[in-house]
């Protein structure tokens, strides 16, 4: 089966493209990353700063039940062409990954479906790679969560 | 679970890494990939049994010599080992569909 979704990081570079068609007009799916309450809904993080515009910065945060923040980011918008580009940057708070450059590339297929390209451009090969390893560590420490949640269950 | 099973794990060292590379070159015996390093035998057998632990390496017996060969079938999830990154991608980009489509029918 075709992916929907794809992901082009080839070995031994510091950069990488996401590729994904979308069943949307590609106002929409601009729309979906131009307006806060929006990017809010589908990023799940809470949207404090969203200037969509040449220059404007933005910053996302998520907390956990007890108020804590678990995860912040932001960064600068060096481009916004609406419907067509955003070209920003990306800084994970707290965090040994550095800062990246994203171009977002928005692309109409047909009156009802569109295509993102997002390159990604990392200070490193080591620090794209570690990214990549990100949601694969999480995805242990999830699956560890469940595999304790079962266990209590059990006793 | 024994997490030391976990390939990717066995590959984030690299003398292991370099093991492979050896062993994916020719079968070989212990003494042989540890006379390719100055670490102390000791800590590459540790190497070799957590490669084999994980499958990455399989042993074969051969008169009194134990091969390690490389099993590439395995080496194969380490390549896909974007994946979960890319799931990750995928789930994000369907819930902003999802989110979309609603949008688009409420107007």
């Amino acid at each position: 089966m075709e992916q929907k979704t794809k992901v082009n990081a080839e070995d031994g570079k510091q950069d990488l493209v996401i590729t994904r068609e979308f069943e949307l007009p590609v106002e929409l799916l601009f729309k979906a990353y131009a307006e806060p309450e929006i990017v809010e809904q589908w990023m799940t993080s809470k949207v404090v700063k969203l200037e969509s515009k040449k220059y404007g910065s933005y910053q996302l945060e998520k907390t956990d039940d007890k108020g804590n923040i678990v995860f912040q980011a932001n960064g600068v918008i060096h481009e916004f062409i609406p419907g067509k580009k955003i070209t920003r940057t990306f800084e994970m708070a707290n965090t040994p990954f550095g800062v990246q450059l994203e171009v977002y590339a928005f692309e109409k297929l047909t009156d009802d479906t569109s295509k993102l390209t997002m390159h990604v451009i990392y200070e490193s090969v080591a620090q794209r790679d570690q990214v990549l390893q990100l949601p694969f560590a999480q995805g242990i420490n999830w699956a560890h969560n469940r595999i304790e949640e079962v266990a209590r269950q059990l006793k | 679970m024994n997490l030391r099973r976990d390939v990717f794990q066995a590959i984030a060292d690299p003398t292991r890494r370099a093991i492979l590379l050896l062993v994916a070159a020719q079968a070989l015996t212990a003494g042989a990939i540890a006379s390719n390093f100055d670490t102390a035998r000791p800590t590459v057998s540790k190497h070799l049994q957590i490669l084999t632990e994980c499958e990455l390496l399989t042993q074969e017996q051969n008169g009194r010599e134990i091969y390690y060969h490389f099993n590439p079938k395995k080496m194969k999830e380490v390549a896909d080992f974007i994946e979960p990154f890319r799931k990750m991608w995928d789930e994000r980009f369907n819930k902003l569909e999802n989110i979309m489509k609603k949008y688009n029918s409420k107007k």
